[in-house]
C-alpha cells in the first residue's frame, strides 16, 4: 500500500513536481503521484530519479500514476 | 519508433538538440529577410499581428508573421502524431488574459520576449544583459510564489472542439496573409511599407521553420522561462541545457552568416536605457511564472489542446493593440546624421509597468493554497 497519494491531475506545470517534491521529502515511501499529461510525467519522473528514487509508471486512460520507491 | 523519438526529446541531448535547432533557424530566417536580432521573437510577432488586423495602427510594425500559426499547427501534428493531444481548460482564464496583457507591456518595454533577448545576445546587442537580469529577476519572484502555495487552480479535461479553436484561428491567419482580403478602404488586413514590419522572410520559408519548431518544442517541452525556473526552483539543469544550446548556436550561426556585431548603443529595434530594459522584463519573467510558461510555451501548449495557454496567447495579442495604442511600448534608439537619440519608454509606458508588476504582486499573494 501507498502511504502518500498526490493527485496532480490538471495542475500545470510545475504544481505537480513542487507537490511530488515535498511528498518525496517527508520521507514516507512509497509515494503515488498521478499526472494526466505526459509533460508532468517526464517532469516527475526526472525530479523522483535525480532524488534517488525509483520510479513505475502505469497508465489508465489518459492518467498516468507515478509509484515512487527510495 | 515513437517511443524511442519520445525518450530522446525527454533527454538531456535532445533539448540541447532542439535548443540548437531554434539557434540556428532564427539567424537564418533574419538572413532569409527577417527584421535584424528578430529572426524568431514570439512577443515581437505576436505584436506585428496585431497590428495586422487593426488592433493597434503603428504602421511600422504590422504583418500577419505565418511563424506564429507555424508554432502552434507544428506543436498539434507533434500532438496528433505522438498522442498527446488534449483538450483541457478552466483554469483561471481571467487571471491568465491579464497576465498576457502584461507580460506583452513588460516584453514591449524591451522590445522582445525572452526568446528574442537570448537572439539579441547571440547578435552582439549587449542592451539584452540587462533584460535577461531583469528576466531572472521577475522568476525568481514567481519561483518565491510556487514555494509559498501560489497556484492557478485545476485544467479540467473538455470537449475536443475547444482544444481545436486555437490551431484553426490560426489557419485563419494564415488564410488572410495568402488571400489578403480588403476588408474595406484603407482599413485591415494592414501591412507595413516601413519599419520592422515590413521586414520578413518568405512566406513558406517563415512557415516551414515555424512548423518545424512548433513540432520539436511540443516534443521536448523547450521554454525559456521554465529553464531558468528549473535552476532557481529545483537545481534542475534540463531546460536550461536547451536555452544555452540555443544562444551558442545562434551565436556560431550569426558569426558564419556575417550577422554578429557587438555594441549598446543604437542597436537595431532595441533601445539603451537599462532601467526600463530591466523593469520591463522583471514585468515580462514575472508575468510569464505565474502563468506557467514563456510566451512560445504558451503557444505550443495551446497548439496541444489548452485552452488556458490560448487564453494568455490572446491576452498578449490584445496587450500589443493596449501597448501600441496607448503609447506603452517602448521607442528605439535612433541614429539620424551621426546623432544618436535615446529611446525608452514614455511615462505612460513606465506607469503601465509599474501596473504590471503591482498587478503580478497581487496575484501572487492572492491565489495561494496554505502550504502545509
Amino acid at each position: 500500500m501507498s502511504a502518500i497519494f498526490v493527485d496532480a491531475r490538471g495542475l500545470s506545470c510545475p504544481q505537480p513536481v513542487i507537490l511530488a517534491h515535498k511528498a518525496i521529502s517527508e520521507g514516507v515511501f512509497p509515494v503515488e503521484v498521478t499526472v494526466d499529461t505526459v509533460t508532468s510525467r517526464e517532469n516527475v519522473r526526472r525530479m523522483a530519479e535525480k532524488n534517488g528514487c525509483k520510479v513505475e509508471i502505469s497508465q489508465q486512460d489518459d492518467e498516468f500514476t507515478l509509484v515512487i520507491k527510495k | 519508433m515513437r517511443d524511442r523519438l519520445t525518450q530522446f526529446f525527454a533527454s538531456r541531448w535532445g533539448i540541447i538538440f532542439v535548443g540548437a535547432a531554434i539557434g540556428i533557424l532564427g539567424p537564418v530566417l533574419q538572413k532569409a529577410g527577417n527584421p535584424t536580432n528578430m529572426g524568431i521573437c514570439v512577443a515581437c510577432f505576436e505584436r506585428d499581428i496585431a497590428g495586422a488586423i487593426g488592433l493597434h495602427r503603428a504602421n511600422i510594425v504590422q504583418y500577419l508573421r505565418p511563424e506564429i500559426p507555424g508554432f502552434v499547427l507544428g506543436s498539434t501534428i507533434a500532438a496528433l502524431i505522438f498522442r498527446e493531444f488534449k483538450a483541457r481548460s478552466g483554469s483561471a482564464p481571467i487571471v491568465r488574459f491579464v497576465l498576457g496583457v502584461f507580460a506583452m507591456i513588460g516584453a514591449l518595454a524591451f522590445l522582445g520576449c525572452p526568446w528574442r533577448a537570448s537572439f539579441r545576445l547571440a547578435g552582439g546587442d549587449m542592451t539584452s544583459l540587462p533584460a535577461l537580469l531583469g528576466l531572472i529577476i521577475g522568476i525568481t519572484g514567481g519561483v518565491w510564489f510556487l514555494r509559498s502555495g501560489y497556484n492557478l487552480g485545476r485544467s479540467q479535461k473538455t470537449y475536443p472542439a475547444v482544444g481545436w479553436i486555437m490551431p484553426i484561428l490560426m489557419i485563419g491567419l494564415l488564410l488572410l496573409l495568402i488571400f489578403r482580403p480588403v476588408f474595406s478602404e484603407g482599413g485591415p488586413i494592414f501591412f507595413s511599407d516601413k519599419g520592422p514590419g515590413s521586414m520578413y522572410a518568405p512566406l513558406l520559408v517563415s512557415l516551414g521553420v515555424g512548423l518545424i519548431i512548433g513540432f520539436l518544442a511540443q516534443r521536448s517541452r523547450f521554454c525559456t522561462m521554465g529553464a531558468v525556473r528549473d535552476v532557481i526552483l529545483m537545481r534542475d539543469y534540463h531546460l536550461i541545457s536547451g536555452l544555452l544550446g540555443l544562444i551558442v548556436a545562434a551565436l556560431l550561426t550569426n558569426l558564419v552568416l556575417g550577422q554578429f556585431k557587438i555594441g549598446y548603443t543604437g542597436m537595431p529595434v532595441a533601445h539603451s536605457n537599462w532601467l526600463w530594459n530591466t523593469l520591463g522584463m522583471v514585468l515580462a519573467g514575472l508575468a510569464y511564472s505565474l502563468a506557467g510558461g514563456c510566451p512560445g510555451r504558451q503557444l505550443f501548449l495551446s497548439g496541444e489542446g489548452d485552452g488556458d495557454s490560448a487564453v494568455f496567447v490572446l491576452g498578449m495579442i490584445v496587450g500589443a493593440g493596449i501597448a501600441h495604442n496607448f503609447n506603452l511600448a517602448a521607442k528605439a534608439d535612433a541614429v539620424s546624421d551621426g546623432v544618436l537619440t535615446v529611446g525608452g519608454l514614455s511615462p505612460f509606458g513606465m506607469a503601465a509597468v509599474i501596473l504590471g508588476i503591482v498587478f503580478c504582486l497581487l496575484i501572487g499573494f492572492t491565489l495561494r493554497q496554505k502550504v502545509a
